[in-house]
């Protein structure tokens, strides 16, 4: 399929992670919609981009995590993934605390989320087929 | 674009924030709690009125405002019921600031 027919299907993440299940159905849903051939892009804001947060270990609250998974999104054909800047800052949060979402197949150097301004996502969102909320 | 919000002013960012990703143009549709925004008077009144200022245009679910009681919208502030809702899924793209 050429990327002009695929359906574009956007995901926004907006709840941090753990606290409630939707970070993880989110990331369920994503990937089986990378199987679909689609399109996929994510957006985490507000909340959202703690679920990016490198470093997390959840083996005391009993439950897997979802690191390694984020970790080789780009492996499933996901590779459109941004933070919203000012939803970082407001958090003290910078790239570099950012989980890796895979390496470039070519150089193996890693690659992070993308962060950009609110006004970029808004245009993003506009030339979507859906919306998904997280 | 329409984006709908559904939580109080009061409670959280959602309003706040989908203000920040809303362009000119675009529509916003205040349901269930998200109501309470749409009321004049209040300390989260200017969230609705920057929107407008915008060119954004903002409606509130009648019903929903009626359940809560609430009259005095923002001068505006469209109101609308449940089929002008399905009209404006029809029209537009939507994200729902859960």
């Amino acid at each position: 399929m050429s990327e002009e027919s695929k359906k574009k299907i956007m995901f926004t993440v907006r709840k941090p992670p753990h606290g409630t299940i939707y970070v993880y159905e989110g990331l369920e849903v994503k990937l089986i919609m990378a199987a679909y051939d689609a399109d996929i892009s994510v957006v985490f804001i507000d909340d959202g981009v703690y679920a990016l947060k490198a470093g997390q270990d959840t083996r005391e609250l009993g439950i897997k995590g979802f690191e390694a998974t984020y970790g080789v999104l780009v492996d499933y054909e996901i590779q459109k993934v941004y933070v919203d800047r000012q939803s970082m800052e407001e958090r003290g949060l910078t790239e570099d605390d950012l989980l890796v979402i895979g390496e470039d197949e070519d150089t193996e150097e890693p690659i992070r989320p993308k962060m950009v301004d609110s006004s970029e996502i808004a245009a993003m969102m506009a030339e979507q087929h859906n919306i998904l909320s997280f | 674009m329409l984006h709908t919000v559904n939580k109080s002013p009061f409670q959280n960012m959602a309003l706040e924030n989908c203000l920040r990703f809303t362009q000119s143009g675009d529509v916003i549709l205040l349901m269930e709690d998200g109501v309470y925004g749409a009321v004049s008077g209040t300390a989260k009144s200017p969230l609705v009125e920057s929107a407008l200022a915008k060119k954004i245009k903002v409606y509130a679910l009648g019903a929903d405002l009626k359940a809560r009681a609430l009259g005095e919208t923002i001068q505006g502030v469209e109101v609308t019921d449940y089929s002008g809702f399905v009209d404006l899924v029809e029209a537009n793209r939507i994200h729902s600031w859960l």
